[in-house]
């Protein structure tokens, strides 16, 4: 008996410890990024462009420029995901053509994203004729968070219990009408929360971005959709690996910008998720 | 009026439903359509196969068994610390820790999922690099055992949440039966919920592989990037992915070398594809 205890102690131990090394590397990277990131944080970093071969300057064009790529994922892939979704939750019935979306769904998020790079660049850049601009980036990128925003909404409209579309469907409303006024108002925190869980995906990758429309320098802020763009992660890339002598501080500074980013929408996805659950009247 | 417009969205409505498969179709295609150009002049063997990767030579070689065992070496050894420390942390989410803790360390967790890989990359670069080239007194820290350690952390939050998703869908009668005949608390996670749960564990370690397979950034910045082929876990390697990354910019396109990176395209798909229908496969016969 006293074995079994023990041997219940030591595995019990190990696994605390196993979590711990996974947990606490996670918080001492966001805590070095933050320490040394600080100091280069000001308003000149945030709003100038990057000088002297991008050793000193600030970050505005990729921060402009990934404020765009995003938004551009997001007009192109929300309409066609929620659409998607509201065709797998209400319409689609149990059988084969459903098995093979579902798989279609999985392996779209399995997809390397430097092959989405690939993709984005044969299709939009060479073939539509784009070019490397921000519209490929943007097209690129909303394909490749097209299936956080299906699996998300789906579950999210799934959630609103059947009662309320039968409740309308017998009082005369059509499917169309009780998905419109029922069914997505009621599901609309976890759209929400699916579409911020994109929006963080789109604005962190660099794989997808770099033959689309990433933009080794640019001193200039792009005009139009056509033209190219620098992103954050990209300069992130450059400055840590194709440029000598950055100082530290720069390269900490805009570690911490994008971090900040991308982490501050996981954060109001996770609260919007949170605040939904406690309201939640079923 | 309003028939014919509700007959147009619900059209519409379908339309979307099915823009999974066509992208997942036309992703294949495009590269087919680039990569299999290679095959006109370069014998598919020989790609595979070949020994030695040097694009830019007069002739080209395009060989990518060095990029193969590249990325196998690098996914190896992050499945290896990966594999043991997630699933035991998942164990410890789902079965020992109290719930406040609970929610704490998933948290945590989807945080770890949330950093991007160029971030993680980044920061490889100037603690983890540095640091396995002193322990181990090598010339330079950029090897595949960087490689790996950092990947294993990319890894670790799909398994940690598949594998603990797993575990949750296990019947809680399973675990009282396992209670009530005696059985110790540890004797019943190991006994009665690891087996049960075994299948989706399979799929959480499987999905875990495939984001380390399919990683870019962070590999492409810690590993050195030397397309050889590797005799050791302390020597840089060059990744399937982190070769089209490094490369597609200076390619021409509709050169031999352009085609040859979209050929690796292709495999990594491929590869990608094979994980993912075989983790779903897993997934579904536990339900």
């Amino acid at each position: 008996m006293r074995n079994t205890k023990r041997t219940q102690k030591i595995a019990f131990f190990l696994m605390l410890l196993a979590t711990l090394l996974i947990v606490v590397p996670v918080g001492m990277i966001v805590i070095i990024i933050v320490q040394k990131g600080l100091p280069a944080i000001n308003w000149q970093f945030l709003s100038d462009i990057p000088r002297q071969g991008m050793r000193t300057g600030g970050i505005f064009p990729a921060i402009i420029g990934t404020v765009y790529l995003v938004l551009g994922a997001i007009v192109f892939a929300l309409p066609i995901g929620l659409l998607a979704a509201i065709y797998l939750s209400e319409y689609s019935r149990d059988n084969f053509l459903t098995r093979i979306i579902r798989l279609a769904i999985v392996n779209l998020s399995g997809v390397p994203s430097v092959v989405y790079g690939l993709f984005g660049l044969a299709l939009f850049v060479v073939f539509f004729k784009f070019g490397a601009s921000i519209l490929s980036g943007s097209l690129t990128l909303g394909i490749m968070i097209l299936p956080i925003i299906i699996t998300t909404s789906r579950e999210a409209l799934e959630s609103v219990p059947q009662s309320f579309r039968e409740v309308s469907l017998s009082l005369g409303a059509s499917k169309w009408q009780t998905i419109r006024h029922i069914v997505l108002p009621n599901a609309i925190p976890g759209i929400l929360t699916g579409t911020i869980l994109g929006l963080g995906r789109a604005a962190g990758e660099t794989a997808p971005i770099l033959f689309t429309v990433a933009a080794f320098y640019l001193p200039q802020l792009p005009k139009s959709i056509f033209d190219q763009a620098m992103a954050l992660p990209y300069h992130l890339y450059v400055i840590s690996t194709q440029v000598p002598n950055v100082d530290e501080k720069v390269r900490y500074g805009t570690a911490l910008v994008l971090l900040v980013l991308v982490l501050f929408m996981n954060l109001v996805a996770i609260i919007i998720r949170y605040r939904f659950r406690k309201k939640k009247k079923w | 009026m309003r028939k014919l417009k509700e007959f147009i969205i619900e059209k519409l409505i379908l339309v979307c439903g099915l823009a999974a498969i066509f992208f997942v179709v036309l992703i294949f295609l495009f590269l087919l359509k680039e990569g299999l150009a290679l095959f006109k002049s370069v014998n598919p063997f020989a790609f595979i196969f070949g020994k030695s990767w040097y694009p830019i030579s007069e002739p080209a070689q395009l060989g990518i068994m060095p990029l193969i065992l590249g990325s196998l070496l690098v996914t190896l050894g992050a499945a290896i610390i990966s594999i043991p420390i997630g699933v035991a942390c998942a164990v410890y989410i789902s079965e020992v820790a109290p719930s406040k803790t609970k929610e704490i360390l998933k948290s945590g967790i989807e945080l770890l999922a949330a950093i991007p890989s160029v971030v993680l990359g980044f920061i490889g670069m100037v603690t983890l690099v540095p640091w396995v080239k002193s322990v181990f007194h090598l010339p330079t820290g950029l090897t595949a055992l960087s490689g790996s350690i950092m990947l294993a952390f990319m890894a670790m939050p799909t398994i940690v949440s598949v594998a603990e998703d797993a575990l949750y869908s296990v019947p809680k009668n399973y675990k009282e039966g396992a209670f009530a005949l005696g059985a110790t608390h540890w004797q019943t996670i190991y006994r009665v919920m690891l087996p049960a749960a075994s299948s989706g564990i399979v799929a959480a370690v499987m999905l875990g592989i495939g984001r380390v397979i399919g990683e870019t950034m962070a590999v492409m910045m810690i590993t050195g990037n030397s397309a050889i082929i590797p005799h050791s876990i302390l020597q840089p390697v060059r990744t399937l992915t982190a070769t089209i990354a490094a490369e597609m910019g200076e390619a021409v396109v509709g050169s031999e070398h352009y085609f040859a990176l979209f050929a690796i395209g292709i495999v990594l798909f491929v590869i990608s594809f094979i994980i993912n229908v075989t983790a779903d496969l897993f997934l579904h016969k536990r339900q």
